[in-house]
């Protein structure tokens, strides 16, 4: 069980290039999409305020 | 169509469909990444090493993808002057830098077992580069710009231009590449199409797609309440300038 | 229109010469730089003159961005710009007239020292022919490309280096055509090979999209 980990995680020898190039790409994309959900959720109560504030005319 | 090109009603289709796409991409992923790294059987040639094509090849797709979509939005904003279009093509740009930039990242990585160095100028991943410094120069124009409007036009035509010259970047980095160097290097490129590699190779192709439409509308969301925030503002200083020039008016009447 | 359209060439070619400055500082530029490349690599003429004919096109290329910022700069700042949006000569033929002017300017000095540049770079004698013909040929694509940029940056204060990210990646097959004619000749093809005619193919294409695209960015700036 514990060999076949081992097995998986060393990539037939390509380890140092498989997961390095995984993890560039997690953290591009998860940080592109946790760049986009924070500021959506800021954008989104500041013209939920603007709208309680007074009527919109756009 | 034109319909969905008012801002109001793309915002409740959007809301609508964000949710469902971001399940999507949740299972996507899911999915893409089991049959890519654990279910899919190594290359008879290049062994494990196989399995950064599924992060790297998608991405190159997805680099060339964006940058179409934006000058296809770019050209619709030109001609009809759709303000939405212009939304789409500012939020496409940093999401298609994201992934030109794992594409040449992950194709270096992928290069090392392959070539024995991070970078040997490959066509391919040579064509991307500059992919990326053309997206790079869209987000920097716009950035410079502060006039909203200027800022969408002057980058509609710079991705136009940019997109038409992509063909002709890629041919000449192309024909560059065959004069100077010998055939017999391997270019990052899928091997055989073999159904154990197509179906995790399109499963992540379908995430990254899944990713980029539930992030670009998310984006284009943002800059829709944004553009609200800024157009309210400016009525509020339209206003205050309006009571501050008729109380002057009013108390030069005043006086005696 | 006609001589309108030269009007302008013609203002803008006085323009440049009374100030004067300009060319001769981009030629010494151009210099400067291939001068620096011996000191950079070492003064072994071999390697010199096998990278000579694409130095020479690098450093012609960071050159032509020179004064690039000013092309439209000056006329939209004093005004005559706008004179000119609304003159009878279309927009998109000003902006044919200013990049021409412009490449008289600035590109042709630097051709007419490439050779002189080139001999000191040990390039061999046989080569400059084909170096001066596609330098000839080329740089009217790195010109007009350069016009779009000049005129999308044309309202921005330090638009200088951002008008270079925006051009350079245009620049790439211009550079590739450019120095593979040179390559080509001196592998033992004729003069007519498929990098020069591919670089001029490049400066046509140019001149087809570059007068389109930069008369709508000047719009927008004046609008």
């Amino acid at each position: 069980m514990m060999g076949g980990l081992l097995h998986w995680l060393a990539m037939g020898g390509y380890w140092p290039f498989v997961w390095p190039a995984y993890a560039v790409a997690a953290i591009v994309l998860g940080g592109l999409a946790a760049e986009t959900v924070r500021r959506h959720r800021a954008a989104r109560i500041r013209a939920a305020a603007l709208e309680r504030a007074g009527p919109v005319n756009s | 169509m034109w319909s969905f090109a008012n801002p109001q009603r793309f915002l409740g289709l959007s809301r609508r469909l964000v949710p469902w796409l971001a399940s999507a991409t949740g299972l996507l992923f899911a999915a893409g990444l089991l049959d890519a790294l654990v279910l899919s059987p190594p290359d008879y040639q290049q062994g494990e090493s196989v399995r950064m094509m599924y992060v790297h090849v998608p991405a190159s797709w997805m680099a060339l993808f964006v940058y179409t979509l934006m000058a296809g939005a770019s050209l619709v904003f030109l001609v009809w002057r759709h303000a939405l279009a212009d939304v789409a093509a500012r939020a496409a740009a940093p999401l298609g830098a994201g992934f030109t930039a794992v594409s040449l990242a992950t194709g270096s990585l992928w290069g090392k077992p392959m070539w024995g160095t991070f970078w040997v100028w490959d066509a391919r991943l040579t064509s991307v580069l500059v992919l990326f410094f053309l997206y790079i120069g869209y987000i920097a124009l716009r950035g410079a710009i502060e006039d909203e409007t200027r800022a969408g036009r002057a980058g509609a035509v710079l991705a136009l231009v940019g997109f038409v010259n992509v063909p002709i970047i890629k041919f000449s980095v192309d024909w560059w590449n065959t004069l100077h160097q010998p055939a017999s290097v391997s270019r990052l490129d899928a091997p055989a199409i073999d159904a154990s590699i197509l179906t995790p190779l399109l499963l992540m192709a379908a995430a990254y797609m899944a990713l980029f439409a539930t992030l670009l509308l998310l984006r284009m969301e943002t800059e829709i309440y944004a553009r609200r925030v800024r157009a309210a503002a400016m009525r509020e200083v339209a206003a205050a300038q309006a009571r501050d020039e008729t109380g002057e008016a009013a108390g030069a009447a005043a006086r005696p | 229109m006609r001589a309108l359209f030269l009007a302008i060439v013609q203002r803008d070619l006085l323009l440049a010469a009374r100030l004067g400055a300009g060319a001769g500082l981009g030629v010494f530029f151009f210099a400067m730089t291939v001068t620096l490349l011996p000191f950079g690599l070492g003064p072994d003429l071999p390697l010199l003159s096998r990278i000579g004919p694409g130095m020479i096109w690098i450093a012609a290329t960071l050159a032509s961005l020179l004064a690039l910022d000013r092309l439209f700069q000056a006329d939209y700042e004093d005004g005559s710009l706008d004179q000119l949006a609304i003159a009878p000569l279309p927009l998109e033929l000003v902006v044919l007239a200013k990049a021409i002017a412009h490449w008289i300017a600035t590109a042709v000095p630097l051709i007419l020292v490439s050779p002189l540049l080139a001999l000191f770079l040990n390039v061999p004698a046989s080569s400059m022919p084909m170096l001066v013909l596609s330098l000839l040929v080329g740089t009217p694509a790195l010109n007009l490309l350069g016009a779009v940029g000049a005129a999308l940056t044309v309202s921005l204060r330090r638009g200088g280096l951002l008008l270079a990210v925006l051009v350079l990646p245009l620049y790439v097959p211009v550079v590739i055509f450019g120095v593979n004619a040179v390559a080509a000749v001196e592998a033992g093809q004729g003069m007519l090979n498929p990098g020069l005619l591919l670089g001029m193919g490049m400066s046509l294409f140019a001149l087809g999209i570059a007068p389109l695209a930069g008369a709508a960015a000047l719009r927008l700036h004046l609008g």
